[in-house]
């Protein structure tokens, strides 16, 4: 922990760096590359940790904005207060995960893989729809207006003046988010350490020899499901308050398929691994945005569009990956041996 | 009478599921591997055959031999395909841990459907060429002549998979794979060619299963794979997968319910819900079957051993 001191200061004075030197504009890329952080720690807890491929995990985090969003917007006519919403959104997400995970657990993985992908279509599909007869998230148009992340009367999606220097509001945002990723990161770090901890490696190792210790797997498993869950749910609370609005756009397939190659580009159940990837992920597509300008001045023309070349990236990633290191980039030393034995 | 016309509509769509479901199953039953990336080969070969078709008569030709050259050569690139995906993705991962491959699979499909929106571009494309045809009305039941070539077809071709899996030596290696590896091997089978030749006979059945469903909605998308391919995935799982027959009446089954859900739902919900929510029933199904009979309506149950 000790050796973190240096990492947080640094994460600590980003923001001025980025905003002073690059723009406002990178400041507002990190705190969204701090939400899919997030995330991915998130889905470790169920893939990298248990070892359970979760296909939808992006329903939990609709499950946590959605939650958000309708107790603080004129659609309901209800703002309750940050701190009552967001535990609310995360123990709905953590609800949807336990009722989802707890028939499909008891079955092979695989399974699961495929039932989770259909329920984040699911997911999506209602949030798509029921805006008849009754409307309740306002169908494709999604749900605006929505109260910013504020605490008292310190609104963070305000920008205010501290000592004569205006701080713009994605620089509060980014520290809000960074108390969340710590938050996170500390927690993960304590399950990894803990029992729990130990009795999902040894599910992931060998699910068959864990049960034969005493280890109860049914139970562990919908634990780490419904964990994984609460903490896309919470994440989807902030994303609802720092954007002001949500619509079911932005919780399509891909975004699940994306917050699952951060977690295999950096190394599955390994946190700096995580943290590397999610980060990677996040900023390089922004990068790959500016390419239709190159493409325009080698080429002559654009020849491959920036989102389809962000996906086929990521799609190559997850393969190459698989294929030749599929313990990560920074694999953690058991995951690493657990992946390459004969 | 809508009753029934529901039903034939089922059938011709339970038969498409069925072809796909058949990939799942076979490639299931041998590798105990869930190839997400089989509804993408479905969604190249329908967009391949759609493109050839248009561009066959352009050339000039009819119709009908253009439909069936472009299957054809859509047959052939899938095939090829289906070889590819198993060779590069997951032979190097076979003794790999189960989540390897499964992660493998899912970039396979995101890859193609991406690749699909580079060639073929995002918005839909038509299927060109007349698909009305003549239809037969018996008592107020409509039946198209699309529909029911459909319907023979993929009997016909379910048949001849059947044939091929129980009487042929190909099909013997094929059942000796799905019950062991090692020993398959020790009796002389050389397991990995028969792994091969599951990927392409499973790739051949999803490009005639594409080709049908770009006929049958006379729209191609390179996002149309990933729903045919969740259902397919739930036929296989409602009729046992890893069970030919299983898949073949799972598919013709879900096709139904579907059919019939989407007809009256509106009815049963006393309009609360629409035909908007059709894509769920699939779903649901899944969840129910794998809560009640996780093994299907003609899997066996083989509990894991030591």
């Amino acid at each position: 922990m000790k050796k973190s001191l240096p990492l947080i200061v640094l994460a600590c004075l980003l923001p001025w760096l980025v905003y002073v030197f690059i723009g406002q504009s990178w400041v507002r890329i990190l705190d969204f590359s701090l939400l899919y952080l997030m995330l991915s720690l998130g889905l470790n807890v169920v893939v990298g940790y248990a070892g359970l491929l979760d296909l939808g995990y992006i329903a939990f985090f609709a499950v946590g904005a959605y939650s958000y969003a309708l107790l603080s917007s004129p659609q309901f006519g209800l703002h309750w207060p940050l701190l009552v919403i967001l535990p609310i959104g995360a123990l709905c997400a953590g609800v949807f995960g336990v009722l989802l995970g707890a028939p499909t657990l008891r079955l092979k993985g695989d399974y699961l893989a495929i039932v989770t992908l259909g329920f984040g279509e699911i997911i999506r599909i209602f949030l798509n729809n029921l805006s008849t007869p009754i409307n309740i998230t306002n169908g494709p148009q999604g749900i605006s207006e929505i109260d910013p992340l504020h605490v008292g009367s310190f609104v963070f999606n305000h920008s205010s003046a501290l000592m004569g220097i205006s701080v713009p509001s994605v620089i509060h945002i980014y520290y809000l988010f960074l108390l969340a990723v710590i938050v996170t990161i500390v927690f993960s770090y304590r399950l990894e350490k803990s029992r729990v901890g130990r009795a999902w490696m040894a599910i992931r190792e060998d699910e068959l020899a864990a049960s034969c210790v005493g280890i109860h797997t049914k139970r562990y498993k919908l634990l780490a499901f419904g964990l994984g869950a609460t903490m896309g749910g919470l994440s989807g609370g902030l994303f609802a308050g720092f954007q002001e609005f949500v619509s079911p756009e932005s919780f399509t397939l891909m975004e699940s398929v994306m917050i699952l190659c951060m977690v295999v580009l950096g190394g599955m159940g390994h946190i700096p691994g995580v943290i590397v990837g999610s980060l990677l992920l996040s900023v390089l597509p922004e990068l790959l945005r500016e390419s239709a300008g190159w493409q325009k001045s080698l080429l002559g023309s654009v020849w491959v569009d920036p989102a389809n070349l962000r996906l086929i990236m990521f799609a190559l990633a997850l393969v190459i990956m698989m294929l030749l290191r599929p313990e990560g980039l920074i694999p953690s030393s058991v995951r690493k041996k657990e992946l390459h034995h004969e | 009478m809508i009753f029934w016309q529901q039903v034939i509509n089922g059938l011709t769509l339970g038969s498409i599921y069925a072809l796909v479901a058949l990939g799942y199953t076979m490639v299931y039953g041998i590798m105990e591997l869930i190839n997400f990336a089989h509804g993408d080969v479905v969604m190249v070969g329908a967009l391949i055959a759609l493109t050839l078709t248009q561009w066959f008569m352009q050339q000039g030709l009819g119709f009908p031999l253009s439909l069936l050259l472009a299957s054809g050569l859509s047959i052939c690139v899938c095939m090829l395909l289906g070889w590819v995906i198993e060779r590069v993705a997951y032979r190097p991962l076979r003794t790999a841990p189960k989540l390897a491959p499964l992660i493998t699979a899912i970039g396979l499909s995101l890859l193609l459907q991406q690749l699909a929106a580079l060639i073929w571009g995002k918005s839909y494309l038509p299927f060109p060429g007349n698909l009305e045809g003549s239809s037969y009305a018996w008592h107020g039941i409509v039946i198209s002549s699309l529909q029911l070539s459909i319907f023979i077809l993929s009997l016909l071709l379910m048949f001849l998979l059947w044939q091929l899996v129980h009487h042929t030596k190909l099909g013997r290696a094929m059942r000796s794979t799905a019950q062991s590896v090692p020993f398959a091997q020790l009796m002389g089978v050389n397991t990995n060619q028969v792994i091969s030749q599951t990927f392409i006979i499973g790739s051949a059945l999803a490009a005639v299963a594409g080709v049908m469903d770009v006929m049958y909605y006379s729209v191609g998308n390179y996002t149309m794979g990933f729903l045919l391919g969740l259902k397919a995935f739930t036929a296989a799982v409602l009729g046992g997968i890893g069970n030919l027959k299983g898949a073949m009446l799972g598919g013709l089954l879900l096709g139904v319910l579907e059919a019939l859900g989407a007809g009256y739902i509106g009815d049963i919900t006393h309009g609360i819900m629409g035909s908007n929510y059709k894509d769920v029933f699939a779903f649901f199904v899944l969840i129910l079957v794998l809560i009640f009979r996780p093994n299907g309506l003609l899997g066996s149950n083989n509990q894991e051993k030591v």
